[in-house]
């Protein structure tokens, strides 16, 4: 074994950062799935019947379908009866009003999570402080939603979607499952049965939305499920930019998440939707973390509209996960940029898709992959140029660093043409941090660690380079930290 | 200041040196010279601190401290500096990030205040009319697409930089043609002071017509086997190293 | 089973009697256990990851029967046409996959070196084929693998002696006379060169008229110590015929296998082409080119392994679609945990020429060591712009411009291999088959 690979493994024993259980009574409805969980947790939320409906549609079709069987993805068995489908902070019904209302436990997770003080007021209602909105989703209910007032006087409207499902039903008929259907994939039907919440963004025409919208996720209660569901839409000639953060507690039990996230941009309007994903990955030995199935689709339905992904995927057991595009509108534009690091024993399976259906449709993608010790990282993607699609254009490059010995990279990437007028262009390498390189670096006076970290974050940045600017340097520090229990 | 006393080191078993023994004194400017495969390169290594030689005998002492156990960071900090006969590129990686880095290393080391950007990008502006030093350089990933000039260059830059008080400068000279090594050697006559040593190693002779080394030494087989002053190397020039082998 | 599978069986007890070394116990146990797979199996379907894109249907929908004699129609004036000019050569003619001993000339054979028909080879040399016959293919792999082995009918068995060095090429030249209607011929091809041994081998397969027929062939290569193998491949077929193959390579240590393989005929034409590098040091090339227009579909399905540090592979295939057609390519690299010091590098370019053409291509890398330098890169799309308007600024008119940059295009596949003659009757192949490509006929080296 080399020094690096050494040093690597030492390091990897330090424990997680942001491991640690909250210890707040939750409402938690006891494990198993059948028709009256889903009942349940409709009657929970006080639902119109409609929604009801809908949801036990979904769970019918949802138990005709199979999980997925992929090439080198190694899947457990889920037993989705141990788990449970529902909890909810104890006072869900009247949020925190100030800093002093909310429960200090919860403010001391925040501080853990290095939540900055300033959002933390946020929860507190106090809107001066800064241009980032919150709604934070501690576990399943959202305890409290920011900005909204000061958004509203714009037309905008940032609500948790169950709000959204009293206040605004026509939306949400009119939107939800119409990018991903109920029965696209088997996670999917799953949280269109039991989702718990998640969140809901409106922007009307012609509206720029003032602040970054950010919404943090958390998994708390022991044994439960996550099943967040996110509806964007952004009407003609509006922007949004949205930022997802998530970490998790440490545990022992592996733990469910199953979200949908929908985007849909009209005419001229733009989307960018950035998350950063650090949840419980497990240990060394592949016990624990939690399994991370999304599915993240956005339809640019009018012309000129862009969707913009930026993701960096540090956590989780297994991560599943293909923010897409169908690029429906003439002129519309996708693009898909990943940072995925698998360590310990994770597995992240990621990419995206580029369905390229209107005229002069362009997407990007640029993903990047960092292994190390015995994680595997794949990246599956599928470049899809319709009959229709005159003038279409992809650019892909997809590349890979290996850290050690006992890592995977993987890529499979589909590319479907069927219009002669397309430019397809895919580029892929695969490289390790080489003796040398840390030999050169040591040789300055950095140390190994520094090294390591700066030749991945070097390797990474032209995907951090699109992330908001605070975002972008939360990512890099999440990089390092992960890199610290991984790599050196 | 760098005291080897009979070193021997193996590469996979291979003896490569074979009882070296030299002393630079402080200021000093130190030529080795030798055929290829003698191990001149093996010798910068080993006082870099590479990994992959074993040192199987003799000792080495800098400063009066074992150099010999320190990691090869901790060298660096100390103030040992390697010129690279093959400069590595890091893909990603900005020069001028990269440099900051060993800076601040450097001083955090030297329990001195860590530079901020204002006050590294003077001290570049500073050391970058050494080795003229192009300003494009500095803002690309490190070595990537660098001409070899270009690389040899960036070498000597990041020397003058980091300011070490003892140099290796690792076939610095070869694939330069005659105007990058007049630039390459003006730059490193122009970092010689009374505090800074210096070992240039080279294969060929012109290196010291432009850097007049203090001593000359013959490495050959792993021993060091003439030394002298800079008419030795004059007179290897003329002769050849065989002359040396026969002489032995 | 399939009404198209229980045809197969009936027709292999059919013949169980008159397939060639139907005395030998191993090699009847072979066939039936291959059999077994095929009815349990059957032909692959579009569920099937590696045949997602190529539907076989119009293969199971008809009952293709086994030639049983060679076509004695067939005269030694009518093979010229198929021979490459200036290419001496040893040469071995299949007429509808039936060995025809009159129209091949083997010529004098260089001490070393073994070339017999596959009926021949089970008599003579029944213990060396016991042993390699069937051993780097894998008849599990899919419905057609299982087939050729249940039913090999004739092909050819070339051993190479340590140290033999074959200076000629040695040419199988496979020619379907369109005689019958529905012919299948169920070819093997073993190849065992013996350490430091060298040698060209060329696979052509012509047609004589436009007719349906199936050829589902397979090719084991196993090369020894620093061998080294140049391996050709012409598919001609004709454009109603059904072309299905497999190579198999299996590399010892620092041994070199190099694949030129151009597929222009056929309405569906598939091509595995595996190489197991289970050694250091091993290299393996493989170049490709794909013509295709009218309903053609092609498809092109690679594998290479690195099992052993230090091995390096390189792929370079191009396509070019035009009409209707469509193609497929799968480049599969796997960099097994062992095999640090890998060097994987491959490329796939593709032509669309026309709106309805369609192309699928999946460059697959999958890597478990860590020192590896891999790349891989794949592009689907036009002319390119500048190069056009620099033809055409030097007065070229469109169209000729459009011919001779696609020219140029497939060119840099052909121009690979080593062989004069058959570059040169590809070149040819390429300006009769690229639109407005004729007038450039000249410019195909003499």
């Amino acid at each position: 074994m080399s020094q690096a690979n050494q040093e690597l493994h030492e390091l990897a024993k330090k424990e997680y950062e942001h491991g640690f259980v909250t210890d707040i009574e939750s409402d938690t409805l006891p494990p198993g799935l059948d028709e009256d969980t889903v009942r349940a947790i409709s009657a929970r939320k006080k639902e119109p019947q409609w929604m009801l409906d809908w949801r036990l549609e979904a769970f019918a079709k949802w138990q005709e379908m199979t999980p997925p069987k992929w090439p080198y993805l190694d899947l457990p068995e889920i037993d989705f009866q141990s788990i449970s489908y529902y909890s909810a902070p104890k006072k869900p019904e009247d949020g925190p009003k100030s800093l002093d209302e909310v429960d200090p436990k919860l403010i001391e997770t925040y501080n853990k999570l290095g939540i900055p003080l300033e959002e933390q007021k946020l929860l507190a209602g106090v809107t001066e402080a800064t241009d980032v909105a919150v709604d934070a989703v501690f576990d399943s209910v959202s305890v409290k939603t920011t900005y909204s007032e000061r958004l509203a006087e714009d037309g905008i409207i940032f609500c948790s979607l169950s709000e959204a499902i009293h206040d605004h039903p026509d939306l949400i008929k009119q939107y939800m499952a119409s990018v991903v259907p109920v029965t696209d994939n088997f996670f999917a039907a799953l949280n269109c049965a039991v989702f718990t919440d998640g969140s809901f963004v409106y922007i009307p025409k012609g509206v720029r939305c003032p602040m970054e919208l950010s919404t943090y996720f958390r998994i708390n209660a022991q044994n439960t499920g996550q099943f967040e569901r996110t509806l964007i839409i952004a009407e003609e000639g509006s922007y949004v930019s949205y930022l997802e953060g998530c970490t998790a507690p440490q545990r022992d039990e592996n733990q469910l998440h199953a979200a949908v996230v929908e985007l849909v941009a009209m005419k001229d309007a733009e989307i960018k939707y950035s998350t950063v994903q650090n949840w419980y990955p497990g240990d060394e030995t592949g016990k624990g973390g939690i399994y991370n199935f999304v599915t993240k689709r956005a339809e640019c339905r009018g012309d000129n509209s862009k969707v913009s992904w930026t993701q960096v995927e540090t956590g989780s057991a297994i991560t599943w996960k293909y923010p897409s595009c169908v690029l429906k509108g003439d002129n519309s534009t996708g693009e898909f940029y990943s940072v995925a690091l698998s360590s310990l024993s994770q597995q992240a399976d990621t990419g995206t898709k580029m369905i390229h259906l209107g005229k002069n449709t362009s997407s990007t993608i640029v993903a990047k992959g960092v292994s190390a010790m015995k994680g595997q990282n794949a990246y599956r993607g599928l470049v899809h140029i319709g009959k229709s699609a005159d003038g279409a254009r992809n650019y892909t490059q997809c590349d890979s660093l290996l850290l050690g010995d006992t890592c995977g990279a993987h890529t499979f990437p589909y590319m479907e043409v069927k219009n002669p007028t397309a430019q397809v262009e895919h580029e892929a390498t695969t490289s390790k941090i080489g003796d040398d390189q840390l030999f050169y670096c040591q040789q300055r006076g950095i140390s190994e660690e520094d090294a390591v970290s700066m030749i991945v974050n070097g390797f990474c940045k032209e995907v951090f380079k699109e992330l908001p600017m605070e975002f972008a340097v939360e990512a890099q520090k999440l990089l390092s930290v992960s890199l610290e229990g991984a790599v050196g | 200041m760098l005291e080897i006393k009979d070193l021997h080191v193996s590469v996979d078993g291979n003896e490569i040196l074979k009882g070296i023994n030299l002393s630079v004194g402080t200021g000093e400017v130190h030529a080795i010279m030798g055929p290829n495969g003698s191990g001149k390169s093996t010798l910068s290594y080993i006082l870099s601190g590479k990994d992959g030689y074993d040192v199987t005998a003799g000792s080495v002492t800098y400063e009066g401290k074992d150099l010999l156990e320190m990691e090869t960071d901790e060298r660096a900090c100390e103030g040992i500096f390697l010129a690279f006969q093959y400069p590595v590129e890091i893909p990603g990686v900005n020069n001028t990030y990269f440099l900051k880095a060993a800076v601040n290393a450097k001083r955090k080391y030297q329990g001195l205040e860590e530079l901020d950007a204002m006050g590294f990008m003077k001290l570049m502006k500073e050391k970058m009319p050494i080795v003229e030093m192009k300003q494009d350089l500095l803002t690309r990933s490190v070595n990537v697409g660098f001409s070899g000039g270009e690389k040899k260059r960036n070498e000597i830059f990041q020397m003058a930089v980091l300011e070490p008080k003892l140099a290796l400068l690792d076939e610095t000279d070869s694939g330069l043609d005659i105007d990058a090594l007049r630039i390459v050697a003006n730059g490193v006559n122009s970092l010689r002071n009374e505090e800074r040593s210096m070992v240039v190693v080279t294969h060929y002779q012109r290196l010291l017509d432009y850097i007049e080394p203090d001593f000359v030494h013959v490495l050959s087989d792993g021993k060091i086997i003439k030394s002298g002053d800079k008419s030795l190397a004059l007179e290897l020039e003329d002769k050849g190293y065989s002359w040396l082998d026969k002489s032995a | 089973m399939s009404e198209v599978i229980e045809h197969y069986v009936s027709e292999h007890a059919s013949l169980k009697d008159v397939l060639p070394g139907n005395d030998l116990s191993w090699l009847n146990e072979s066939r039936d256990a291959a059999l077994q797979q095929l009815s349990t199996q059957g032909f692959p379907t579009l569920r099937a990851e590696d045949w997602k894109y190529t539907s076989i249907r119009p293969i199971e929908k008809r009952q293709f029967k086994l030639a049983q004699e060679v076509g004695h129609s067939v005269d030694a004036t009518s093979i010229n046409g198929y021979l490459y000019k200036d290419l001496d050569c040893h040469l071995m003619v299949f007429v509808d996959g039936r060995f025809s001993a009159p129209l091949s000339n083997l010529g004098d054979l260089a001490r070393g070196i073994t070339i017999k028909d596959l009926s021949t080879a089970l008599r003579e040399d029944s213990d060396v084929l016991k042993t390699h016959l069937c051993s780097a293919a894998d008849m599990t792999r899919n419905g057609f693998a299982a087939m050729n082995a249940a039913f090999m009918s004739d092909g050819a068995f070339i051993e190479l002696d340590k140290n033999c060095v074959v200076d000629l090429p040695i040419h199988l030249m496979f020619l379907s006379t369109g005689q019958h209607e529905e012919l299948t011929s169920q070819s093997r091809i073993l190849i065992l060169a013996g350490d430091n041994s060298q040698a060209k081998i060329i696979e052509s397969y012509h047609a004589q008229q436009d007719s349906v027929y199936f050829n589902n062939i397979t090719t084991e290569v196993k090369l020894g110590r620093n061998a080294n193998l140049e391996h050709y491949k012409v598919q001609e077929e004709s454009k109603k015929a059904f072309h299905v193959a497999t190579l198999q390579v299996d590399q010892q240590r620092d041994s070199t296998f190099t694949s030129h393989s151009v597929s222009l005929g056929a309405q569906l034409a598939r091509n595995d082409i595996n190489s197991w590098m289970g050694d250091e040091g091993a290299t393996c090339n493989l170049y490709g080119l794909y013509v295709a227009d009218g309903r053609q579909h092609t498809d092109f399905h690679t594998r290479i392994d690195h099992a052993k540090p230090h091995c390096s592979s390189n792929e370079y295939y191009k396509g070019i679609l035009d009409g209707h057609s469509r193609a497929v390519f799968n480049g599969q690299v796997h960099v097994h945990p062992d095999a640090q010091k890998s060097d994987a590098q491959q490329a796939n370019n593709n032509l669309l020429l026309s709106k309805d053409a369609e192309i699928d291509t999946k460059p697959q890398l999958e890597i478990y060591a860590d020192d590896v330098t891999a790349a891989h890169g794949a592009t689907v799309g036009q002319l390119d712009e500048n190069m056009m308007f620099y033809l055409r600024s030097r007065g070229i008119d469109y169209n000729s411009a459009h011919a001779l940059l696609v020219y140029g295009f497939a060119h840099s596949v052909i121009e690979k291999m080593s062989l004069a003659p058959l570059r040169k009757h590809l070149e040819s192949a390429l300006v009769s088959r690229i639109p407005n490509a004729g007038q450039f006929s000249d410019m195909v080296e003499d």
